[in-house]
C-alpha cells in the first residue's frame, strides 16, 4: 500500500481517543473498495437458502437482501484534512409474510447456518406479530425476472480515485476560496457504492451497482468590527454518477444574470468556491429585505428542496394512510382529494413526475428493493393531482394492480417501506430562459441555493430559506438581499406558479439523507426543475432584530 | 450478544495492546442490542432486533493515526488487525491538531444500566404496544407508536494505560393518537433506562386525552404569546443553545457565544437569572457515561448559572492552545427547575398558549439562534388560570436564547431525550404564522 493508497480511517483534529463512525460500516483499508466481494452464485445459493427455509416456515412470501454498503469521505478545514472515513457495511436481511403479516430479521453473519436462523426468525417474528394484526398483507402481483443486473452509468469509479487526488482537489478549493475572501471553509467529498443483491419467491435474482456522490463545502466570512458572521454552500448537486461529475466541463455550465455560473451535470468545485466567498463578503454589506409580498424567482438549485418538502412527502402513501403519524406525519393530500379527480394541486402550468428512471438522479434504480421495475409516473397533471407513490402492499388501497416501485431500505439491516422516488417538476414547454423570465418582473426576488427548510407535519405551512438573495426591480437585478424567507401553503403556492423556464435550464438538486421511519432511515433522492416563477409571495425578514 | 463484563473487556483490551508496535494505542470495544416494535393503524407495522459487537483499534507513529476494526476475537484476528492499523496509520496524513493519548484516569461508577431494560423480549414488547393499541381501539382513537430499547456496554482503553468500563440500557416510548375523524391529535413520550418505570398504558392515556381535548381547535391570531412549553417543547429548543457551546466556533467568532472584537462570553451575563443549566453523568434520575468518547472524565459542569456563561466545550487541541481546562461536550445536560407542576405554571396563566411539542425546527439564523418550526399535536389556550380551548398549530420563529431571557417561571424537570427539562413559562414567544395541519 502506497502513500496515495491510503485510506482507512484516519482522525483528524478530533484529538487522542478518536472514536471512528460507524453508523454506516466498519472502517475499512480503500483497497477493499475495489474487491468484487462475495460471488453472484454464492450470494444466489444462500438466498435460495433464506427463501426455502422461509417458505418452510410457512411464508407465503418472502424476499432476501444481500447488501455491500461502502462509502468514503473525506472532510478538511482551511489547509487542513480534518477526517477521512472509508467504511464497509456487509449483511443479509430477509423479509417474509406469514399468516399475513411482515416479519424482518437480519444479520451480518453471512454463513449457511446464519442464514437459516436468521430466516427462521424473521418467520417467527411474523408469526408472533400476527396476533395483533388486524389487515393482512396484501401484496400486489409481481412477476419474477430470473437473473438480472443493473449498474449506475458511471464514467469513472470514484473507488478508483487515490485519495491523494481528493485531498488535493478538496485542499485547492480551500485555498482559492481563502484567497477570495473566506475567513473559514470547511468543504468535504462523500462517494457511496451500494451493491445490492435481491431475490424473492417471485422467482428473480437482481444483482445492482449504484454509485453516488456529493461534494460540498461552507464558506464563511466573520466581520470582527460587526462581530457578524455571513456563511454560502455550496451550489453543488449530490450526483447518481461517478468521478468524472467534479471534470467541471465548461458545456455542462450556464451562465446566468448577475455573473452567476450554474452547474447541470459536471461541478467545478473550486470555481464555485470562488463565488460562494465573493458572495458571503457581499452579503455583509447586502440590504436586510423588506417584509412583504414579492414574486419568487426560484433557481432549481432552490426549488428541487421546497418541491421535496410540499410535493414529494405529502404524496407518499404511507404517510396520507396514517402509517407515518407517529414520526413524519400524516399529509394533507387524502384519498378524497385526489378521487375526486379535481383537487387543483397548481396552477396548469405544474406538471409533476415521479420516476426511478432519469439518468444522473440518486434514485434512480433498475429495480427497487422488492423486485419492481423502475418506471417513470404522473403525480400531477396540468395542476391537479393524479397519482401517489406505493409500495406492493399498498397500492391495493388505489384500486391499482401495479406497485409504483418505491420500496427502499437504506442498509441490510434495515426492513424496506415507501420511500420517495426522483419527483421533479417538467420543464415549461416554451422557449423561455432565466435571464428573460427575470426581465418582466417587477418586484420580486431571485433565490439560489438550500437554506433554513420547515413544514408542517401535514405539509401545508411551509417557511424556505436560501444561500444566496437578489432583489428584483423592474426587471433588472439591482443587488444582494439578506435576511430572506419565505412562507406560504402549499396549495396557494403551487397555484401561484406562473411561468417555468424550458429544459435548457432544467438541472437537478437532490440529499443523501432524507429521513423517515422509526426505526429513522436515510434515502437519496433528487429533483428535476428549471427556473420557475411564482408570483406575490409573503416574505419575511429573518434577523431577529427585525420584527418577524 | 457477547455483552462482555469489565474483566473481559479488559482482558480483550490488553491482549490487543501486547501485540502493538505503534507510538500510542487507543482501542474502542463497543456492543449493543437494538430491539424495537412499530404500530400504526392500532396494528403492528414493524418489528425487530438488530446485535452489532466491535473493535476499534487506532494506532499513532508521531502526528499520523489509522483505524482497524474486528468482530472477531480469536488471537490471530487480533494480532492481524492490529498489523493492518499500524500500516494504515504510517501511510496517513499528519494532523498537526493531533494530542498525546491520555493517561490512566479514574472514572466514578455512573447508573446507567438496568436489568430489567436488558431482559425485554419480543413478547415484551408485544404486549407493551398492546397496552397502548386496546385502549384507543375501545375509545375509536387511532394509535401510532413505537417503542425501542438498547442495551450495551463501551469500554476505551490505551497504551498509556487507560481504561474505562460502562454499562448502558435505554429505552424510548413515543405515542401519538388520533381521532378517527382526523380533526384532533395527541402526543406523549417517556424515556428511561429502567424499563420497569415505562408503562405504555399510562402514557398513551395522556395522549388519547390530548387527542380528544384538541378537536375543534380554534384559531388565534399569529403574534408574540406568554407560553407554557411542556418539557418535550422546552427541551428541544434548549437542546439547540447546547449544541452551540462549542469554544473554538465562539472564538472564532461564527456562533452566538462569540464576542464582538474576538473570544468568546464566558462570564457575561446572557439570559435571566433564573437560568440554571448543568451537566451531571451521576444524576440518579438522568444517568450518563463517566467518560466521554476520548477518555476525558465527565463531571458535574455547570454551563449557564445565575443567567451567566460559565463554561463552554473544548476539543483538547484548541483548550491547550487556549491554555485552559479542556472541558468535554456533556452526554446530557439539566436545567434547574422547582416543585411546581406543570398544572401550577398553567393556574398562574392570565393568557397563554400551552405547547405540547414542536416539529421541524431549523436554523434561520446562526448568529442569533433564530429558529423556525411548528407546534403540533396539543396546542392550547390558556386563560385565566385553565385551559380553555385547543387552538390551530402555529409556526414560530424564535430563539431559545430569546427564550430563556423571557424566562418567568419553571417547574419539575422531567427526563426528555436524555436531558432533564422543566416545563418552562416564557413571555412574547414569537409565533408567526398558522398552520392547517392536525
Amino acid at each position: 500500500m502506497k502513500r496515495k493508497d491510503f485510506l482507512q480511517l484516519s482522525s483528524m483534529g478530533i484529538g487522542a481517543l478518536m472514536i471512528p463512525d460507524f453508523l454506516s460500516g466498519n472502517p475499512v483499508d480503500p483497497s477493499q473498495f475495489l474487491n468484487e466481494g462475495v460471488e453472484r452464485s454464492v450470494k444466489k445459493s444462500l438466498a435460495d437458502l433464506a427463501l426455502n427455509t422461509a417458505k418452510s416456515k410457512g411464508a407465503s412470501y418472502a424476499d432476501v437482501r444481500i447488501g455491500r454498503y461502502l462509502q468514503q469521505n473525506i472532510s478538511t478545514r482551511e489547509n487542513r484534512v480534518q477526517n477521512i472515513a472509508n467504511t464497509e457495511s456487509y449483511g443479509i436481511g430477509i423479509r417474509v409474510i406469514v399468516n399475513g403479516t411482515w416479519g424482518f430479521a437480519a444479520t451480518s453473519e453471512v454463513t449457511e447456518v446464519s442464514v437459516i436462523k436468521c430466516a427462521q426468525s424473521a418467520a417467527a417474528i411474523a408469526r408472533a406479530n400476527a396476533k395483533l394484526q388486524r389487515e393482512p398483507v396484501r401484496l400486489a402481483y409481481q412477476q419474477g425476472f430470473g437473473e438480472k443486473t443493473w449498474k449506475t452509468p458511471i464514467e469513472i469509479n470514484s473507488f478508483e480515485i487515490p485519495v491523494k487526488d481528493k485531498i488535493d482537489l478538496l485542499m485547492k478549493v480551500n485555498s482559492d476560496a481563502m484567497k477570495a475572501g473566506a475567513g473559514f471553509i470547511g468543504s468535504s467529498l462523500s462517494f457511496v457504492n451500494e451493491q445490492k443483491y435481491f431475490a424473492s419467491t417471485d422467482g428473480s435474482y437482481i444483482d445492482q451497482d449504484i454509485h453516488r456522490l456529493w461534494p460540498t463545502f461552507t464558506v464563511t466570512v466573520v466581520d470582527k468590527q460587526t462581530g457578524k458572521f455571513k456563511t454560502r454552500d455550496a451550489l453543488s448537486a449530490p450526483m447518481g454518477m461517478g468521478y468524472e461529475y467534479l471534470a467541471g466541463k465548461p458545456s455542462e455550465k450556464i451562465k446566468g444574470p448577475n455573473d452567476l455560473i450554474f452547474y447541470r451535470n459536471s461541478y467545478d468545485m473550486v470555481e464555485d468556491a470562488v463565488q460562494a466567498a465573493k458572495q458571503a463578503k457581499e452579503k455583509h454589506t447586502a440590504k436586510s429585505v423588506q417584509p412583504g409580498k414579492y414574486d419568487l424567482v426560484l433557481d432549481p438549485n432552490h426549488l428541487g428542496l421546497t418541491i421535496h418538502e410540499s410535493i414529494g412527502h405529502p404524496l407518499e402513501l404511507d404517510r396520507v394512510l396514517g402509517y407515518e403519524a407517529n414520526y413524519a406525519g400524516t399529509s394533507f393530500a387524502t384519498l378524497d382529494k385526489w378521487k375526486s379527480g379535481k383537487f387543483n394541486f397548481g396552477s396548469n402550468i405544474v406538471n409533476i413526475v415521479a420516476d426511478r428512471t432519469q439518468p444522473h438522479f440518486l434514485n434512480t434504480v433498475a429495480y427497487d428493493d422488492e423486485g419492481v421495475p423502475g418506471k417513470e409516473w404522473e403525480l400531477i397533471r396540468n395542476g391537479t393531482l393524479v397519482n401517489y407513490q406505493a409500495t406492493r402492499d399498498q397500492v391495493h388501497m388505489l384500486g391499482q394492480k401495479q406497485s409504483h416501485g418505491c420500496c427502499h431500505a437504506d442498509s441490510w439491516n434495515s426492513a424496506q417501506f415507501q420511500r420517495m422516488p426522483n419527483v421533479s417538476l417538467r420543464a415549461g414547454k416554451e422557449k423561455l430562459n432565466v435571464h428573460d423570465m427575470i426581465k418582466n418582473v417587477e418586484n420580486g426576488i431571485y433565490i439560489l441555493g438550500r437554506g433554513s427548510y420547515s413544514i408542517d407535519q401535514q405539509r401545508y405551512n411551509f417557511q424556505f430559506g436560501g444561500q444566496v438573495f437578489y432583489e428584483i426591480k423592474n426587471g433588472k437585478i439591482t443587488g444582494m438581499l439578506d435576511d430572506v424567507a419565505y412562507q406560504s401553503n402549499t396549495q396557494q403556492f403551487w397555484n401561484s406558479c406562473a411561468q417555468i423556464c424550458d429544459k435548457d435550464d432544467y438541472r437537478s438538486f437532490g440529499s443523501f439523507y432524507d429521513g423517515k421511519g422509526q426505526p429513522s432511515q436515510v434515502s437519496a433522492v433528487s429533483h428535476g426543475s428549471s427556473t420557475s416563477r411564482f408570483n406575490n409571495v409573503n416574505v419575511i425578514n429573518t434577523n431577529s432584530s427585525k420584527n418577524i | 450478544m457477547a455483552m462482555l463484563n469489565e474483566q473481559e473487556a479488559k482482558k480483550i483490551i490488553d491482549k490487543v495492546l501486547s501485540y502493538a508496535k505503534a507510538d500510542e494505542t487507543s482501542i474502542n470495544l463497543n456492543a449493543e442490542r437494538t430491539g424495537n416494535i412499530r404500530y400504526a393503524r392500532n396494528t403492528v407495522s414493524t418489528s425487530g432486533e438488530a446485535d452489532n459487537l466491535s473493535l476499534a483499534i487506532t494506532s499513532i507513529f508521531g502526528k499520523r493515526s489509522g483505524t482497524a476494526t474486528i468482530n472477531e476475537f480469536d488471537e490471530i484476528s487480533l494480532e492481524k488487525t492490529v498489523t493492518r492499523s499500524e500500516e494504515i496509520a504510517r501511510l496517513a496524513p499528519e494532523n498537526p491538531e493531533y494530542m498525546s493519548l491520555l493517561g490512566p484516569q479514574q472514572y466514578s461508577k455512573s447508573n446507567t444500566y438496568s436489568e430489567n431494560t436488558s431482559k425485554i423480549n419480543p413478547l415484551y414488547r408485544a404486549n407493551a404496544a398492546f397496552a397502548s393499541i386496546q385502549p384507543c381501539i375501545n375509545k375509536k382513537l387511532i394509535a401510532a407508536g413505537y417503542l425501542e430499547d438498547n442495551t450495551g456496554f463501551n469500554a476505551i482503553g490505551n497504551s498509556k494505560g487507560l481504561f474505562g468500563y460502562n454499562k448502558v440500557t435505554n429505552g424510548n416510548f413515543s405515542i401519538t393518537v388520533r381521532t378517527a375523524d382526523e380533526r384532533g391529535s395527541g402526543y406523549a413520550r417517556q424515556n428511561f433506562t429502567d424499563a420497569s418505570r415505562l408503562n405504555t398504558k399510562a402514557v398513551t392515556e395522556i395522549a388519547m386525552n390530548k387527542a380528544i381535548a384538541s378537536r375543534d381547535a380554534k384559531e388565534l391570531a399569529p403574534g408574540k404569546y406568554t407560553v407554557i412549553l411542556e418539557p418535550e417543547a422546552g427541551g428541544e429548543l434548549l437542546q439547540l443553545l447546547i449544541n452551540t457551546l462549542d469554544a473554538r466556533n465562539a472564538d472564532e467568532g461564527r456562533s452566538f457565544f462569540g464576542r464582538k472584537g474576538g473570544g468568546n462570553k464566558i462570564g457575561e451575563k446572557l439570559f435571566k437569572e433564573n437560568v440554571h443549566i448543568y451537566s451531571d453523568p451521576f444524576n440518579i434520575d438522568n444517568p450518563g457515561s463517566p467518560f466521554a468518547s476520548d477518555g476525558r472524565r465527565q463531571e458535574k459542569i455547570s454551563w449557564i448559572e445565575n443567567g451567566i456563561l460559565k463554561n463552554l466545550y473544548y476539543s483538547r487541541y484548541w483548550a491547550n492552545s487556549k491554555g485552559v481546562n479542556s472541558l468535554p461536550s456533556p452526554s446530557g445536560f439539566i436545567m434547574s427547575g422547582t416543585n411546581q407542576s406543570q398544572s401550577d405554571l398553567i393556574k398562574e396563566t392570565e393568557k397563554g398558549i400551552l405547547v405540547t411539542r414542536f416539529w421541524y425546527i431549523r436554523a434561520v439564523d446562526p448568529q442569533t439562534l433564530v429558529f423556525t418550526g411548528l407546534t403540533r399535536d396539543g396546542t392550547f389556550y390558556i386563560e385565566n388560570g385553565k385551559i380553555k380551548h385547543a387552538v390551530k398549530n402555529f409556526r414560530f420563529n424564535e430563539s431559545p436564547a430569546n427564550m430563556l431571557t423571557n424566562l418567568e417561571a419553571v417547574g419539575k424537570p422531567v427526563r426528555i431525550s436524555g436531558n432533564m427539562i422543566p416545563p418552562m413559562k416564557i413571555k412574547d414567544f414569537n409565533f408567526t404564522s398558522l398552520s392547517d395541519a392536525v
